[in-house]
């Protein structure tokens, strides 16, 4: 066991971290935690680019961000932390550009823009070209760039270490409003020797990504398992408006590898087995360039009616061969490759099979706007941050609009990385946290490895995929009373076998049957939460669609959902909705 | 040992075949049947689809045979970088290489990278070819203020270094170099790779601060072009290119 002290520690080496890192490292003795090299984190793997009114192309303000920011999220955006967003989404990406981002450019030397689903002119009136891009790997760039900067400031990484305790100086669920609960610090595993060790800090921030692992299709990465959001939510502290979920219409059929979006902002068309353009039929405004909830139903509509293609008709087209090759080389030419390599198909002259696929989680860590974690609805846990996917803030509500995460990661996680600082330059002393703190994990890791291979355990492979398949079946695009009550069931079925799970590996080193299982327990946890908000919430609202349920209820259900998690269960809240200027309409396209 | 794996998929799916997975293990604790950092090959037999990957078979190793097998992976689509290995005795991505292109009637070899330490199985230290990327000053340098908009960039001049902005850093060109299996002091193809992007990045303005770096005796000039980099490269980066680019600027004084 190893004990370490500094005065920020940042959980997480994505877009979001490294963001934090530049501005943190800066001011006070920061430290980044990451299971993964920086460089394999899944921002980079996003691809269609960040969106900014830097009006370079065309008419644009951050107004008309905004408006479209909280209507593409169904009204469950907390519209002054979008105006946030919007408004220094042009200094983000300036920022990014000054580090040395190599953005496709115009004919004139400026940052080139496209268009991206949701993102319009004035209100709505048609589509308008906000995206900055570099080719279809904008999230490979960013994350490029970010290393680059901490490694000129010589940022302090602990490279393939995980996370896997907060600890805070007390229960923050039973202290009341007036008591201060302050962040402690975290526990971590070491991958290449097994050690324990233990990081003390006046400030911690989290910054883990997403938990696309929930489902068996999806764009994540095999390790984007939620872990902050069920750290958090292990010590205590709740998880906002879990069950909104983004499934992204463009998955290779099967598969889940993503296609951008930017395929359609650059003239891809969706078609079913009659070749028709669905998508006029569902959003006759923007088309196939409609938000991503819609779109993603529509297919699957598509699908469930008999419309759909290849031998199960269980996908449709993504259809490109009406653009210019050179067009697509220049634009497109990373997700044309893999519609090559892993379907076999040739997208200058075949239609690509395509299916939605679990994305992105709008829901996290709740925070305020300066990153800084809710325990409740207003009290704030002393020195604790969150940004990225991995949070909250919230300025995706129900649906996020694509190019809005790569912006959320750099705004937010810059203002959280100043804040943290801050807040440590503020802070005399750390909360106490000595060797005792590290008690609990080593007994549970060294309880998995002695009870390795004894017979009738359960294997985490076979619980994991039982669990990511009832979730695709069950919460995915179309979800119901009976499905969302199956899925509670399983996972309760599951979660009780896990107490029962065996590893193989006894060793000590690079011991990655060890942390599968963790992660598992991570997985297991958050499905929970995520199915339960979607139990509760009887309305349909963005990535959230309920057939018993079909329309919005604004009435009952505008508001976010708080789930905690107690000794007897889970328990379920609400929190308002920030409204300041835009009052809900129906959403139409 | 040989041991098999039923495959998983609902009757009625895609067919399936069977294929044999030669992996080279090193157990740095030991295992009972070889000492401790002993390296061994090891058969496993699996049931494979159309459209997996070496990664996907790996996986089944791992998860439903022996779950010691170590290796790195993350994205599972060849963006990250996490898993190049030695298949068939070239430098690939698991991820990206499909088992039905590998003529699954005969065993799949699979090792490590070479030319870096071998941590456990498939897992080596990266931690030397990260140095040697950090030694190149991989960042932007510029004079002057930040300026108060985007420095401009003409397309054309964009173009100049689109191909090596591509890198993932997944080493299989560095670990392909017999240059590198032998000499402990060249930095490498990729470290060439990570300065070109900036040396002829038109906003830059310590290409000769690099340059330098790359003259010295660990640099460019130990490259003997024998194109394994080119080849290995996932990406499809033309590192042989952009090496003998380096070269020439080197030799004309000019970017
Ligand atoms: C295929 C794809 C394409 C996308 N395209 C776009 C796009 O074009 N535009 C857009 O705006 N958004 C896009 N997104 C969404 C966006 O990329 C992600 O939401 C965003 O990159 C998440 O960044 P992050 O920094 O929060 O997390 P990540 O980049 O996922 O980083 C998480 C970090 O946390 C670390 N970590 C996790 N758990 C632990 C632990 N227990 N201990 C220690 N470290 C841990 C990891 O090592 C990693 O460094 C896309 C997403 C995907 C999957
Ligand atoms: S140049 Fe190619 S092979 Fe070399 S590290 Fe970069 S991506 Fe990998
Ligand atoms: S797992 Fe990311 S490159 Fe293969």
């Amino acid at each position: 066991m190893t004990l370490h002290e500094y005065d920020v520690v940042i959980v997480g080496a994505g877009g979001a971290g490294m963001r934090a890192a530049l501005e943190s490292s800066q001011r006070a003795r920061t430290a980044v935690i990451s299971k993964l090299y920086p460089t394999r984190s899944h921002t980079g793997a996003a691809q269609g680019g960040i969106a900014a009114a830097l009006s370079n192309v065309e008419d644009d303000n951050a107004e008309w961000h905004t408006f479209d920011t909280v209507k593409g999220g169904d009204y469950l955006v907390d519209q002054d932390a979008a105006e946030i967003l919007c408004t220094e989404a042009p200094q983000a990406v300036l920022d990014l550009e000054n580090m040395g981002l190599p953005f496709n450019r115009t004919e004139d030397g400026h940052v080139d823009q496209r268009r991206f689903g949701g993102h319009t002119r004035n209100h709505g009136e048609a589509a308008v070209r906000r995206a900055c891009y570099s080719a279809d790997r904008t999230g490979h760039m960013i994350l490029q760039t970010l290393y680059q900067q901490c490694i000129k400031q010589e940022v302090e990484f602990f490279n393939e270490f995980y996370v896997l305790e907060l600890v805070l100086d007390k229960d923050p669920q039973a202290a009341g409003d007036d008591e201060t609960v302050s962040v402690a610090g975290v526990v971590a595993y070491e991958l290449a020797t097994g050690e324990i060790h233990t990081f003390r800090a006046k400030s911690v921030l989290f910054a883990t990504g997403g938990a696309g692992k929930v489902f068996k299709t999806t764009s994540n990465a095999h390790t984007l398992t939620g872990d902050g959001m069920a750290i958090a939510f292990n010590a205590g502290l709740p998880l906002e408006d879990m069950e909104f979920f983004q499934f992204h219409p463009t998955g290779l059929a099967g598969l889940g590898i993503l296609l951008s979006e930017a395929a359609r902002g650059e003239g891809g068309i969706l078609r079913n087995s009659e070749g028709e353009r669905f998508m006029e039929r569902y959003a006759p405004t923007i088309k196939d360039l409609a938000p991503r909830d819609m779109v993603a139903r529509a297919m699957a509509n598509e699908v469930r009616e008999g419309r759909g293609c290849g031998p199960h008709k269980d996908y449709v087209l993504l259809d490109l061969t009406h653009l210019e090759p050179a067009h697509i080389d220049a634009k497109l030419p990373d997700i044309t490759e893999f519609a090559r390599t892993y379907l076999g198909v040739e997208p200058y002259t075949e239609p690509v099979p395509v299916y939605p696929t679990a994305h992105y989680a709008m829901g996290g860590i709740p925070t305020t706007v300066h990153g800084e974690v809710l325990r409740n609805n207003t009290s704030k846990v002393n020195g604790l941050y969150a940004a990225g996917e991995c949070a909250c803030v919230s300025v995706h509500g129900a649906n996020r609009l694509g190019t809005n995460s790569l912006l959320d990661l750099n705004v937010f996680g810059r203002r959280a990385g100043i804040a943290a600082a801050e807040h440590a330059l503020a802070t005399a002393e750390a909360a106490p946290l000595d060797e005792s703190a590290a008690a609990p994990l080593i007994e549970r890791v060294e309880k998995l490895r002695s009870t390795v291979g004894s017979s009738g355990s359960e294997s985490i492979a076979a619980l994991r995929k039982a669990l990511q398949e009832t979730m695709d079946r069950n919460a995915q695009v179309f979800r119901d009373e009976a499905s969302l009550t199956t899925a509670q069931e399983v996972i309760a079925d599951l979660q009780k076998r896990y107490a029962d799970i065996a590893i193989h590996d006894r060793g000590q080193r690079y011991n990655t049957d060890l942390l599968e299982a963790m992660e598992l327990g991570f997985l297991l946890e958050l499905s929970a939460v995520v199915v339960l908000g979607a139990l509760n919430r009887k309305e349909s609202r963005g990535g959230h669609y309920r057939e018993d349920f079909p329309t919005r209820d604004d009435e009952n259900f505008m508001q976010h959902t708080m789930v905690y998690g107690e000794k007897d269960g889970l328990r379920l809240d609400y929190k308002p909705v920030v409204v300041t200027r835009y009052q809900p309409m129906e959403r139409k396209y | 040992m040989t041991a098999t794996a039923d495959a998983t998929t609902p009757a009625g799916e895609v067919p399936s075949f069977e294929v044999t997975l030669r992996i080279r293990r090193m157990n740095p604790e030991g295992t009972s049947d070889h000492a401790a950092g002993e390296e061994y090959w090891e058969e496993f037999k699996i049931q494979a689809h159309a459209t997996d990957r070496v990664l996907d078979a790996l996986h089944k190793v791992k998860w439903d045979l022996d779950g010691s097998l170590a290796f790195r992976r993350s994205c599972a689509h060849g963006v990250c970088g996490s898993d190049a290995m030695r298949i068939n005795a070239r430098n690939r991505l698991a991820c990206k290489t499909l088992l039905k292109d590998l003529n699954p009637a005969k065993p799949i070899l699979i090792e490590p990278i070479k030319g870096l330490p071998v941590e456990k199985d498939l897992i080596v230290d990266m931690e030397p070819f990260f140095a040697s990327y950090r030694e190149i000053m991989p960042f932007l340098m510029t004079d002057g203020p930040a300026p108060e908009r985007e420095r401009l960039q003409t397309p054309a001049e964009r173009e100049r270094f689109e191909d090596t902005t591509k890198c993932i850093m997944c080493a299989a060109c560095t670990s392909a170099c017999p240059v590198f299996w032998t000499d402990g002091q060249f930095f490498g193809p990729q470290a060439i790779v990570g300065a070109h992007r900036f040396i002829f990045d038109s906003r830059d303005e310590g290409q000769w601060d690099r340059l330098e770096i790359l003259n010295d005796k660990a640099g460019v000039w130990k490259c003997r072009t024998a194109f394994n980099c080119t080849e290995a490269c996932p990406r499809g980066i033309e590192v042989t290119k952009a090496i003998s680019e380096v070269k020439k600027a080197l030799n004309t004084g000019e970017i």
